[in-house]
């Protein structure tokens, strides 16, 4: 045995709260966006560990498409970062609050 | 590997060993994760608190790192090889190019905003924490011991393709429409700047 099965739940939950708090704490964007990750990162442990859990693959090839989810999520968060900072000027999130071009 | 039944039941196959070597095995892994486990939880914990977005990236490719080891230590060498390519590299040296392109100002606020900011988010993470770990410990299968397993690049890509082909196609088509977004958003841009940069010579 390596550990109980909680406790690398309980890893994942706590990972999973710190991206969280993380993207309601921070004002700058790329902090938002560095939570989401850590969110996303956090699942994907989960997902590894019941899959040894329960012996079966579904697990790790879930991983695979948060991999791939997490990718194009940071290309286009990132590419929205940009433009609106080049647009607005501030990478303050407060700064968003016009739905107007 | 047997990929044969409904859910194609792919088993992941336990390692085995023997006597006091066995043991020896299994206490050193149990040691490694709570080492590996307390580097992810400080790393990402130095992660979300630096003001500086550059040092939050250094801090945060360090607890990608630990991650991808524990991937590799509950028996996916496979996704620790791209937790380390995506996740630490490719992700994170984005994020490195960005905080280089974006002018970052100073946005986080005086101390007491600072405060009144974290207070809500601390709180109703530690409460979520309690509720979590209530409903994981108090579940029997939460005490079920993990058994040492590894499963191999090879079985892993003949699984994934017999049975989820078509969602590693979707995968793909998702990972082009997010390169198209992304072109348009910078194509534009640097088309208003051509046109201001016309206008100013």
């Amino acid at each position: 045995m390596i550990v109980p099965y909680g406790n690398v739940l309980l890893l994942a939950v706590i990972l999973f709260l710190m991206g969280a708090a993380c993207a309601v704490a921070r004002r700058n964007l790329l902090m938002i966006l560095i939570g989401v990750e850590i969110m996303l990162n956090a699942g994907g442990l989960a997902f590894v560990a019941a899959s040894l859990k329960w012996q079966r693959l579904e697990g790790q090839a879930f991983v695979l498409f948060i991999f791939a989810v997490a990718a194009a999520e940071v290309a286009i968060g990132l590419a929205l970062i940009v433009h609106s900072q080049r647009r607005t000027g501030s990478v303050n999130a407060d700064h968003y609050n016009l739905m107007k071009g | 590997m047997t990929g044969e039944g409904q859910g194609g039941g792919a088993s992941i196959p336990s390692q085995q060993g023997r006597g006091r070597i066995r043991g020896f095995i299994m206490t050193l892994y149990t040691v490694l994760f709570y080492l590996l486990a307390m580097i992810v939880l400080l790393s990402t914990l130095l992660a979300i608190t630096r003001r500086q977005v550059v040092h939050a990236v250094v801090y945060l490719i360090i607890s990608f790192m630990a991650t991808a080891l524990l991937f590799y230590l509950l028996g996916a060498p496979f996704l620790a090889g791209l937790e380390v390519i995506i996740y630490a590299g490719a992700i994170m040296v984005l994020f490195l190019f960005v905080v280089m392109t974006v002018r970052i100002e100073s946005v986080e606020g005086s101390r007491g905003e600072f405060l009144r900011r974290w207070l809500p988010a601390v709180v109703l993470s530690v409460i979520s924490l309690a509720a979590g770990g209530i409903l994981v410990f108090e579940a029997p299968a939460s005490r079920t011991a993990l058994n040492t397993g590894m499963v191999t690049p090879t079985a892993f890509g003949h699984y994934l393709f017999k049975n989820y082909w078509f969602p590693v196609e979707i995968v793909s088509f998702l990972l082009l429409i997010g390169l198209v977004g992304a072109l348009y958003l910078g194509k534009q841009e640097s088309k208003t700047a051509g046109g201001r940069w016309e206008n100013k010579t």
